[in-house]
């Protein structure tokens, strides 16, 4: 197989701030926690960092979705850098990975800090933050075509998609269910969840419609935290303490119509031709896969991501999901492990990669995943956005 | 119902937001190849040709998809309502995102045969989609 650029990039090291519904730290500070920590479990210094990457830069809107950027954090940090990127047009949140892995690449960098901010509790404190539209002011940018017609929130789109998949699939709500019931019970088990309480399938249904098909219990929970990785080009992550975590495949393709109202298939979302990119970039097969950290800030983008990785066949995800034992810790494939964003919370897709090191180097204590899970698919994103990878553990 | 949260206006998409000042839904049509261009662009990209402008439409088409909003996002705003994207009658893969009115949220179907009406926001018009008056 041709030598692709990320087979020589590992993840070497992890953090996590405290993750909260309402900080009593800055956005800024969460961060640095998260990097110091990162930095620190990979056994290197502030000294090492040579490159930094988030997802999608700094966004200074007061909405809490991109409170931190690139250049915050290196004078925080006093780091000195060869290479530095953030930006929003990327496959997804994972595009800072992507990035970082061409970076290391081009001789850039050895040491990339990823981080991903979110401190969207603390400004939906305040007013209505989170809107996609700026009441009085006219409108632009990706949403633009839905601008007049109340859509308010990403949930709209999502429900627009997911109305589509039910109709598409004959999925029951029964069926849909599982996924909000599995994650809290993997929250449970899972310290720095901010949802812990086990939920039933009554409560799942009981809980509110948003809009048609969604319903509260389907979407992710807005926090105060920050999440960091860092990716070694690989011959250094050889040298440090934890065995790496190999970017084995990435899928970061745009083979398709990047629109909120194009997109060709709406029902699958964007993910099929990213999947397919990434398993062409390597020799294993999903039926390798131990675990999987698929993207959910909406309970729908997990079951599209089944089907579009390979789990089940299209339009299989109701049977597969059914009862919820295969997703389950103990089941043939635990699926969101920590509690996902759903319950666990929104750290968006990087919560997700900080899970799926976790698992992959046993460090799950109450809810790691038995048998020496080695292998974990992840994904990101929904609608016209998606990214995947394949990490491996050596 | 609250007012409308509306588009900044730019040479390419200014007719399909004004047009319904004369009733007309504008989609962007390529003069050679006659493809429909959404959104707007002055670039075919079927044929490459540069022959592309704002043409009026049947105003009907069919409902792709929808959802019934239910949350009160902001004070004021009327709940449910539906949103959908509705494909023209003359070309498939051109959706156009809107509100379907003059609807009971229980009645709205995927399929459903809908036509064009406008409804003007400050120096705009904006397109809604009903159920065809049969």
């Amino acid at each position: 197989m041709t030598a692709f650029a990320e087979k020589n990039t590992a993840i070497s090291g992890v953090g996590m701030s405290e993750v909260s519904r309402g900080a009593t730290k800055s956005a800024l500070a969460l961060t640095a926690d998260a990097a110091l920590e990162a930095i620190a479990d990979a056994g290197l210094t502030r000294a090492d960092i040579d490159g930094i990457a988030t997802w999608p830069g700094e966004r200074a809107d007061g909405s809490g979705f991109a409170p931190v950027g690139c250049a915050a954090l290196q004078d925080a940090l006093r780091l000195e850098v060869g290479w530095y990127a953030g930006g929003g047009e990327a496959p997804g949140q994972y595009g800072a990975v992507f990035n970082a892995i061409g970076a290391i690449a081009a001789g850039l960098c050895r040491n990339v800090l990823i981080f991903r901010t979110m401190y969207e509790a603390t400004a939906r404190k305040t007013a209505y933050a989170n809107s996609l539209l700026r009441e009085g002011q006219r409108q632009a940018g990706p949403f633009v075509w839905y601008a007049p017609y109340y859509t308010y929130a990403a949930a709209l789109q999502q429900a627009l998609f997911f109305n589509l998949y039910v109709h598409k699939s004959g999925i029951t709500p029964e069926q849909v269910g599982q996924i909000a019931v599995n994650q809290r019970r993997n929250a449970a088990l899972n310290p720095n969840a901010i949802y812990r309480t086990p939920i039933t399938l009554d409560d799942y249904l009981a809980s509110p419609i948003i809009a048609t098909p969604l319903r509260l219990y389907d979407c992710d929970v807005p926090i105060d935290g920050a999440a960091a990785i860092i990716v070694s080009r690989m011959d250094v992550a050889r040298d440090l303490p934890n065995p790496p975590i190999r970017v084995e495949a990435i899928g970061s393709s745009m083979r398709y119509r990047n629109s909120w109202t194009q997109l060709a298939e709406l029902d699958t979302q964007a993910q099929p031709k990213v999947a397919e990119m990434m398993w062409s970039r390597t020799n294993l097969k999903p039926a390798d896969v131990d675990i999987a950290q698929l993207y959910d800030g909406f309970s729908f983008h997990t079951i599209n991501w089944l089907e579009n990785f390979g789990f089940c066949e299209r339009y299989g995800a109701k049977d597969f999901i059914a009862g919820g034992t295969r997703i389950a810790l103990d089941g043939e494939l635990p699926v969101n492990t920590g509690g996902g964003a759903l319950s666990g919370g929104r750290l968006h897709a990087y919560g997700a990669v900080h899970e799926a090191c976790t698992q992959l180097w046993g460090r799950g204590g109450e809810r790691q995943v038995k048998g020496d899970p080695q292998i974990c698919a992840t994904s990101t994103s929904g609608g016209p956005l998606a990214g995947a990878m394949l990490l491996v553990r050596d | 119902m609250i007012a409308r949260t509306l588009p900044v206006i730019d040479r390419d998409n200014e007719a399909y937001w004004t047009w319904g000042r004369d009733g007309k839904l504008a989609i962007h049509r390529c003069g050679d190849c006659d493809y429909f261009v959404h959104p707007p662009v002055p670039f075919c990209p079927r044929c490459e040709g540069r022959n592309v402008a704002p043409r009026a439409v049947s105003g009907r088409g069919r409902v792709v998809t929808f959802t019934v909003n239910h949350k009160a996002w902001v004070p004021g705003l009327r709940v449910p309502y539906i949103l959908a994207l509705v494909a023209i009658e003359e070309q498939d893969d051109v959706r156009l995102a809107c509100n379907i009115v003059d609807c009971h949220a229980g009645e709205v179907t995927f399929g459903m045969a809908v036509e064009v009406l406008f409804e003007q926001a400050e120096d705009l018009w904006a397109p809604l989609f009903r159920p065809v008056q049969s």
